[in-house]
């Protein structure tokens, strides 16, 4: 038995190494981080203990900025890419011809790379020499525009980003909604037709209630991957967000780490820290509502 | 009578449903697929021909390729390209490595405190990105290893959630086997590689494959801990290009660009479609 036990230990050893230097050991350094002051990563010494940097960041303006484009990122994203993966596989799973095809076209964003086609975005909303952009184009077609998408006003930007943001994250949204709704049993809509349930009700009385528990996987885990968002912006807008406006908390942790503004690891874990407050609240909400309606 | 027309009534409104569904999944297979096509088609039309568009052309009469030599002879692409494809491969060969010997010593072995530390790990899978980055770029600094793969790759070996996912496929496999192996004097070791991984082999391709994607695509950390270009992965060669570009803003070559790194994964996506549906389905992080 001894022996077995050392053995195991052996079997695990590289994973745990790992896991306590570049996970565990960092999880509790970024709040020892976030409450040294005055850091000075050159002579790796502080000047005391204190909530200095949380006062910090939560009074920096690009902060500001940034945790305003997060939140109208998160509440516009989030329920709208979830409808809308709901009326596309609800439209998916009544199908059967071609199904196979668009459920293959839906998942392509998924296995892109965020920045590659994220440029390919930027083309279609930006002017050219002598014209003002594919969209601009079909835009006028209905007499409006021509607007500035990139370098433009700030409502247009975010409107970008959040056409970009749920575009990226429908993929994981429709396919594990199809798998939900396949897995439905068929005999609850079969007895539903027998009493002569319309759709509608059938489809809020059965299939809603039955594919709950999914719904709110989805939404907890969209605010999760939403709140992160960063590299979608990067792709639009550069690099230099906090110019663009269109800073995200994310984005403005790496900048207070590296980059052109960088240098402040004990601001950005103080930005880190409260980014997982913020997650962890809008988590917590989101299981605490669930726990009311979901119908499990 | 009257139910022939019922019926007739009710198949009419049945088509009408079925074309209203069919529009609306095609339109979105349009505004999935646009980005693609004009990718592609942007990448064929030359400099000229594209920033003499008064209107943007859907088709292109003269397609080219000169921006595919462009983007590679002004840029180190191909570079980039080998950077990656060592970064994805030595990261997906370590990380299956370990976490294969550690879903097996959960799986299969005994030892004190396994569940205790089994639940540890699981609870390790909701700690952010965001919050242990800041310590890595640090350590990764203070170890010299800027500008360097081993600094890229190391941070990216650890997915416990890939440890959760092999444990459960290797416990699903009945102990008759484990036990037949163990009579035959079979060492653990033997077992695992002889026995086990054979059977589990759907799964370890696909964790493979999931990795294979997330480190095609990483940026934020190769971000962080290179600023030398011999170093850049395809994100952030992709990146370089778009802010200092070739020079001048030239939109074909970009798109060519653009296109040599997204053609991999999507080849990728199209041989082991099945497979990455499934596995993202089951644990897929981004979204």
């Amino acid at each position: 038995m001894e022996k077995r036990n050392n053995k195991a230990w052996l079997y695990l050893l590289p994973a745990l190494a790992f896991l306590v230097v570049f996970l565990v050991y960092p999880l509790i350094d970024v709040f020892v981080y976030s409450l040294e002051e005055g850091y000075n990563s050159a002579s790796q010494s502080y000047y005391g203990i204190g909530l200095y940097n949380f006062s910090y960041v939560l009074h920096d303006p690009y902060f500001i900025q940034a945790l305003k484009n997060t939140f109208i990122l998160v509440f516009i994203t989030v329920p709208l890419s979830t409808i809308l993966a709901l009326l596309i596989s609800l439209a998916l799973s009544s199908i059967k011809k071609l199904k196979e095809a668009f459920e293959t076209i839906y998942f392509l964003p998924y296995v892109t790379n965020t920045l590659a086609v994220g440029l390919v975005f930027m083309i279609l909303f930006k002017p050219t020499a002598y014209s003002n952009g594919l969209i601009n184009m079909l835009l006028s077609l209905f007499g409006m525009g021509p607007i500035d998408f990139i370098d433009g006003p700030y409502w247009a930007k975010m409107l970008v980003l959040c056409i970009y943001t749920i575009w990226v994250v429908l993929p994981f949204k429709i396919l594990v909604l199809t798998g939900a709704l396949a897995s439905v049993n068929r005999e609850y809509y079969d007895a539903a037709r027998v009493d002569g349930t319309g759709k509608i009700r059938t489809f809020f009385k059965i299939t809603l209630p039955l594919i709950s528990p999914i719904l709110f996987y989805l939404v907890i885990t969209g605010f999760i991957g939403a709140f992160k968002a960063y590299s979608d912006a990067v792709a639009l807008f550069g690099t230099n967000l906090n110019v663009a406006e269109m800073n995200t908390l994310v984005g403005y942790i790496y900048d207070m780490l590296y980059g052109a503004s960088g240098g402040y690891p004990s601001y950005a874990s103080a930005a880190a820290v409260i980014l997982f407050a913020i997650v962890l609240t809008i988590t917590c909400i989101n299981l605490l509502i669930s726990r009311k309606h979901v119908h499990y | 009578m009257e139910y022939h027309e019922l019926y007739a009534k009710e198949k009419r409104h049945q088509k009408i449903i079925n074309f209203l569904k069919y529009a609306f999944l095609t339109f979105w297979a349009l505004v999935v697929l646009f980005p693609f096509y004009w990718m592609i088609l942007s990448s064929l039309k030359s400099y000229s021909a594209y920033n003499s568009e008064y209107i943007p052309q859907f088709i292109t009469l003269e397609p080219t390729l000169e921006n595919y030599a462009y983007a590679l002879n002004e840029v180190p692409l191909a570079d980039y390209f080998v950077n990656t494809l060592i970064f994805t491969l030595l990261t997906t060969i370590i990380m299956l490595i370990v976490t294969i010997l550690a879903a097996y010593a959960f799986a299969r072995l005994n030892f004190k405190g396994k569940n205790l530390l089994f639940t540890a790990c699981l609870a390790l899978m909701m700690i952010p990105n965001e919050l242990v980055i800041i310590t890595n770029f640090v350590t990764i600094t203070d170890w010299n290893m800027r500008n360097t793969f081993l600094g890229l790759i190391l941070p990216s070996v650890t997915s416990v959630f890939y440890i959760y996912l092999l444990k459960e496929n290797f416990a699903a496999v009945p102990d008759e086997l484990y036990y037949a192996a163990k009579v035959d004097g079979t060492s653990d070791l033997k077992y695992l590689f002889k026995v086990l991984l054979p059977i589990c082999k759907p799964t370890v391709i696909t964790v493979a494959i999931l990795k294979i994607i997330e480190c095609w695509n990483s940026y934020v950390w190769p971000r962080l801990i290179t600023d030398d270009e011999n170093y850049f992965l395809v994100s952030n060669g992709i990146q370089a290009i778009r802010e200092s570009g070739f020079g001048r803003e030239n939109i074909p070559a970009m798109m060519a660009a653009v296109v040599m790194i997204s053609l991999p994964l999507i080849i990728l996506f199209l041989l082991f479609r099945k497979k990455i549906m499934a596995g993202v389905s089951r644990g897929g992080l981004k979204g």
